[in-house]
């Protein structure tokens, strides 16, 4: 098991490695004549006159240092080789840079907004576990009955119903029903926690729902396959009731596909939490990015890109390792 | 011409198994034929044309003259629609032929020659599938410029490089078998072992990967138009037309955000049910000796089916 914790976080770092190559060139080989125009905007921000597009220019060059060879670009926003001001600043050292457009520091810009997003990503597992896991160990149980059908067809319902029109209908519907719209405002949890988890709950279940289809056709497909081993016939034939077999027998092997689900689950409320939260008006960091997106704020954006592709790479890794925690079967090479 | 003839043949036992094994994959498969007809006759099924402003006749509910009702610009919803179904079925079908395309060729040659080319590459196939896939995607559409071409290429891209993992794994197995050995030994140039030898053992999970990454691929387009990163308006995305101005006045003229949800709701779901049942029918791994659900009793072999399903 250690040896092999070690072997998965070493072939984790190429990983992470690459990943700032994407996100770096994916950014930096944008079209020269989109350097121009956020010239242009920023500087009709600042007043318009030339000194505001110099100004705005100066900014760009050196929070993009576009003016150096790609890879002393490279090797400065990493924070490997020294900036042209002679400091060492880079993503390494927790320094992303300024924001092109407030010029803020952009972990400034990321941290209010990260309880948000972490908070309604928790909030919709746990969703996502209390609606997928009990119905999909019932699907495996009852197999090939009416209520299987029902919670199976319940669940490729989900899988084909796109989170963005659920949550279109919600704003809608209740609205013109009821004259009831969800709150505009962040109710803080300090201030106000039920209303804040209040708050949370609705676009929490939406996103919740979305990931259940996928979670709970895998849980019963493992469920089935764990029905069938010997240690399950051993707890019938020995006279266990029903209960004591799912629950002390079953239901502990239904983890693994759970363990799995995390690591699969990242990136999907990753892109959940951009859609949901814009339509919900939630201040989190999928919000951020898409604004970020629309005004061209690349130091945000390519920030906001390399926190999430680490949060995932670094959530296959604990899922990797959790499999050995969870199932004492399991054995590392 | 006896090539042919049994490929007919082939075809039509596995309609006629999708309809008596898989009645619900039968459904979907109607539903994914509709679709695909709509597509294709679009211009003729619409009552109107698809950017025809009826200027007297804005935010009208549905009505004999307008079925399906009119949008803020007075153009009839049923005819854009239908023609939403168009734009749906070229980004999905394109998107995912590229898709599948990039995954069979990168997971071919990584799973077969291996060692550290595979090693190597295989960082570059975790970094794709560590990317987290609307963000990136919504930076590339805003770089290239948001169209159906960019649509197609990069959602095709991102989740064919993920999906060659999948395809890696069967080569890997596959590459163990007597034959491959036997075709090498002859000197088979590498070419010709894979196009020859392993593309035609592995074409059923071509054909499957292909159903079942068409409709994730149909849901990302309506995402990112509706989050206006995709197929830029006037034309008539069905995930774009619930954004903008249906967004704006949803609460007036609700029938402008509930058909094209409903219309990409069904052809998503009947896509899936359909891909689900072309992968029971066409996995090899579920057919011929001891896995055989023919050789099985019934309860057995629903219970071997079901554990492809995951």
């Amino acid at each position: 098991m250690g040896a092999y914790a070690i072997r998965r976080l070493v072939l984790a770092i190429p990983t992470l490695a690459l990943t700032t190559i994407v996100i770096f060139l994916l950014i930096r080989l944008m079209p020269g004549d989109i350097v121009d125009a956020i010239v242009i905007e920023l500087a009709a921000e600042g007043g318009g006159g030339a000194d505001a597009v110099e100004d705005s220019r100066a900014l760009i060059e050196r929070e993009l240092g576009l003016d150096v060879p790609i890879f002393t670009q490279y090797a400065r926003w990493l924070g490997i080789a020294p900036r042209a001001d002679g400091e060492v600043q880079g993503i390494l050292q927790g320094h992303l840079g300024l924001s092109l457009r407030s010029r803020k520091r952009v972990v400034e810009l990321i941290a209010p907004r990260l309880p948000v997003t972490i908070q309604l990503s928790l909030m919709s597992l746990a969703i996502t576990y209390a609606v997928a896991v009990p119905i999909g160990i019932y699907a495996a149980v009852r197999q090939d009955t009416l209520g299987d059908y029902a919670t199976r067809s319940f669940a490729i319902l989900w899988l084909a119903v796109p989170a963005f029109w659920v949550a279109t209908m919600v704003m809608v519907f209740p609205a013109l029903w009821w004259g009831w719209s969800p709150p505009i405002f962040l109710i803080p949890f300090r201030e106000d926690p039920l209303g804040n988890i209040g708050m949370f709950l609705l676009p929490a279940f939406i996103m919740g729902l979305a990931s259940s289809g996928g979670t709970m056709r895998s849980t019963r497909t493992w469920m089935l396959e764990v029905l069938r081993q010997d240690y399950i016939r051993t707890a019938w034939s020995k006279g266990l009731g029903e209960r004591a077999v799912l629950v002390r027998h079953a239901f502990k092997n239904t983890l693994i596909p759970i363990v799995t689900a995390l690591g699969i689950q990242l990136p999907l409320l990753i892109g959940g939490a951009v859609i949901v939260e814009s339509i919900f008006q939630l201040p989190g960091m999928g919000q951020l990015l898409l604004s970020a997106i629309l005004q061209r704020d690349y130091t945000v954006v390519s920030a906001l890109l390399l926190i999430s592709s680490i949060a995932v790479v670094l959530a296959n890794v604990a899922a990797d390792l959790a499999y050995g925690v969870v199932d004492p079967r399991i054995r590392y090479r | 011409m006896m090539r042919q003839r049994a490929a007919q043949s082939r075809f039509l036992v596995f309609l006629v198994r999708l309809v008596t094994e898989k009645p619900l994959g039968a459904v979907g498969g109607a539903i994914t034929l509709l679709m695909l007809l709509t597509g294709v006759f679009a211009d003729v099924l619409a009552p109107y044309g698809m950017n025809d402003l009826h200027m007297a006749h804005t935010l009208e509910p549905p009505s004999a003259a307008f079925l399906l009702g009119t949008d803020n610009l007075g153009r009839d919803m049923l005819s854009r629609v239908i023609h939403g179904a168009r734009i749906s079925m070229i980004v999905g079908l394109g998107g995912a032929a590229v898709s599948v395309s990039i995954g069979t060729v990168v997971g071919m040659v990584s799973g077969y020659i291996g060692r550290t080319f595979d090693l190597i590459l295989q960082r570059f196939v975790d970094t794709v599938m560590s990317l987290p896939l609307l963000p990136i995607m919504l930076t590339i559409a805003d770089l290239a410029g948001p169209g159906m071409l960019t649509l197609i290429l990069s959602l095709g891209v991102l989740t064919g490089v993920a999906g060659s993992r999948n395809m890696r794994g069967i080569i890997l197995s596959y590459k163990e078998n007597v034959y491959i050995q036997a075709a090498v030994a002859v000197g088979c140039p590498f070419r010709k072992v894979l196009t020859r030898h392993l593309l035609p053992n592995v074409m059923p999970f071509i054909i499957t990967g292909y159903a079942v990454v068409l409709p994730g691929v149909i849901i990302s387009e309506a995402a990112l138009s509706f989050l206006g990163f995709g197929v830029p308006p006037p034309a008539p995305s069905w995930g774009g037309m619930l954004s903008g101005p249906g967004r704006d006045n949803m609460f007036l003229a609700p029938w402008m955000a509930i058909w094209p949800g409903l219309a990409l709701s069904v052809a998503v779901y009947g896509i899936s049910m359909f891909g689900d049942a072309v992968r029971d029918l066409l996995d090899p791994r579920l057919k011929g000796g001891v896995g055989s659900f023919r050789m099985m009793s019934d309860r057995k072999a629903a219970t071997v089916r079901d554990t492809q399903d995951g």
